[in-house]
């Protein structure tokens, strides 16, 4: 029986494991370790209109039980992604989640517009929350206004489900998800990075060219099930969970927190074979713990107990 | 192939100061066919430190199914690392990147190795498949002090070998720039590994009238192209978009290829 298939707006999820975005390029690297048939989904690296470089090195730099990065939204542009990238990837039996990314409204609608239309694309994810872009990216996702418009402007020319990445650098993480449903968002993928920064000890400034970059890693996971905790309470829309998730047991607890599915990121640097070995360790573990279904996870931390009482008998 | 291994550790001990070489057996030692290419390796068992630390080979013996590693303990990892004693089994993902290709010179012609501290050791290797070929062998080693010095003796049993330290207390008082600059105009090819200010002055003096093979340092994320993290601009669009990336397009390049 399987215990991990998961259907989503525009998503139909063998598992509910995927990479994401920013983590895992365009697949092609990791093709070459493990089949990425394997994958529930892949959040594809974010695509602007143009091609961009992104900022000057070092780009990332080790925190405590975490990374910096500021790598800067490098990318090579729209035309290459849709005549290269996403047609590689239809080897694979995967749905692709196309992360788009822009510095005004208008670079967010023509990509969507495009994007969209390809075939192995089941669905976007509207990056407002990229904290290492001067223009656009997080200031898109800090004003819940912004936000709304950007997702309806998307939202009006998309032809697969528009899935809108939160960042957790707002005092209102609530407001923003309403938001941003508000505005259409058929499910949200959070959290995107905490900004911070690292200071070089003999020279006393920081370590990223940069300057500041974003947190990512299990020294965010507390700050994202919380969030998820109290978002998944005040919509209606399914979310996808990420920050931080390095073994089947955090999945478990972002699916608790509310989450419907989960992606991976910061763990493929550490272990490029994580999302293969949790995909393999997830029924095991429901097993273990008393499921039938990995959906039943979903929401346990504020849902009334009685609800899973069938399960547990 | 790139594999991920859990490597036993054969011998592993400090040959200068805070120097450590470090010698594993496993089957990925099949997989390493080039001088230059580095291995990712997990320090620690819990997240922290959560990245992996790239550190090239120094020398690969396929026969006993072994590789060996010269490292600085500098870090937390690499600190980690200099305390794990034989038999530990050490969490290897590798080999990574395009290193050295000894072939680039030819039987009879000299080449020269310039290395800078922790750039030393992939030179080891690469001169040992050198003259193998038939290749002779000059090699300029720079370093901080005597206390820092290794391999020294390896790399003269290879061929002609130059020291030299910032203060003077062994070899030649300077930088390996202030040995090369009165060498004898002999070698047809360059190959250098070291800090970027060394490799600069190699590219700027001998671009235009040698071969020269650059290996490039710099902060990595995942070590296998997929994070963007250590990416440079190649030296024909150098403010564009077009780029290197140094883990897996490198991390040796020829000279003027990338902008360093």
């Amino acid at each position: 029986m399987n215990m991990l298939d998961i259907q989503l707006p525009g998503l139909d999820l063998k598992n509910p494991i995927m990479p994401a975005s920013g983590c895992f390029g365009f697949g092609k690297e990791f093709g070459n370790l493990y089949d990425l048939n394997v994958l529930g989904a892949i959040m594809v690296k974010a695509t602007t209109p143009e091609p961009r470089f992104g900022n000057p090195t070092p780009r990332v730099a080790e925190t405590s039980s975490g990374m910096l990065n500021a790598i800067g939204l490098q990318n090579p542009g729209l035309k290459h992604v849709m005549a290269d990238e996403l047609p590689w990837l239809n080897q694979f039996d995967v749905p692709i989640i196309a992360n788009i990314a822009g510095s005004q409204v208008e670079d967010y609608v023509t990509v969507a517009r495009e994007i969209s239309k390809v075939s192995n694309v089941k669905a976007l994810e509207l990056n407002i929350s990229c904290p290492n872009v001067k223009e656009g990216g997080i200031t898109f996702g800090t004003d819940p206004l912004v936000a709304k418009n950007v997702t309806e402007a998307v939202r009006a020319v998309s032809e697969v489900p528009v899935y809108v990445k939160l960042s957790p650098n707002v005092t209102n993480i609530v407001e923003m998800a309403q938001a941003v449903e508000a505005g259409g968002a058929d499910g949200l993928t959070m959290i995107n990075t905490l900004m911070g920064m690292r200071l070089d000890m003999k020279t006393g400034i920081p370590i990223l060219a940069n300057k500041t970059g974003g947190l990512s890693g299990p020294a965010i996971k507390p700050v994202a099930i919380r969030m998820i905790y109290e978002v998944s309470q005040a919509v209606t829309i399914p979310i996808i969970g990420m920050g931080g998730i390095m073994t089947a047991e955090d999945v478990i607890e972002f699916f608790y927190a509310g989450a419907s599915a989960v992606a991976v990121g910061t763990a493929n640097f550490t272990d490029p074979f994580v999302c293969p070995k949790i995909i393999e360790e997830l029924p095991v573990l429901l097993k273990k713990l008393g499921y039938n279904h990995i959906s039943e996870c979903t929401g346990r931390s504020w849902n009334k107990h009685e609800q899973f009482a069938n399960h547990r008998a | 192939m790139i594999k991920n291994e859990a490597m036993k550790i054969v011998s592993q001990q400090e040959i200068a100061e805070s120097i450590y070489e470090l010698t594993l057996s496993g089957s990925l030692v099949s997989e390493m066919n080039q001088p230059g290419q580095f291995v990712h390796i997990k320090t620690g068992n819990g997240y922290e430190p959560l990245l992996r630390r790239p550190i090239s080979i120094s020398a690969i013996d396929k026969e006993n199914n072994t590789f060996t590693m010269v490292y600085r303990a500098e870090g937390k990892g690499t600190s980690l690392l200099s305390q794990k004693k034989n038999d530990a089994a050490i969490d290897v993902l590798g080999p990574l990147g395009n290193g050295f290709s000894p072939e680039a010179a030819m039987s009879g012609e000299t080449a020269l190795l310039v290395g800078g501290g922790i750039g030393v050791p992939p030179l080891y290797e690469l001169s040992k498949r050198l003259t193998k070929l038939g290749v002779n062998v000059i090699h300029v080693l720079g370093f901080q002090n005597a206390a820092t010095v290794f391999y020294e003796e390896k790399f003269q049993a290879l061929g002609e070998t130059y020291i030299t330290t910032v203060d003077g207390s062994r070899g030649t008082k300077g930088f390996v720039t202030d040995v090369i600059d009165k060498l004898s105009d002999s070698y047809t090819t360059i190959f250098a590994c070291g800090p970027t200010p060394m490799l600069r002055a190699l590219e700027s003096a001998y671009k235009e009238t040698k071969e020269v093979f650059l290996s490039l340092e710099e902060r990595m994320g995942c070590g296998i192209g997929a994070c963007f993290a250590c990416v440079c601009h190649t030296a024909d669009d150098p403010t564009g978009f077009h780029y290197k990336k140094v883990c897996s397009d490198g991390p040796v390049f020829r000279a003027g290829e990338v902008v360093l």
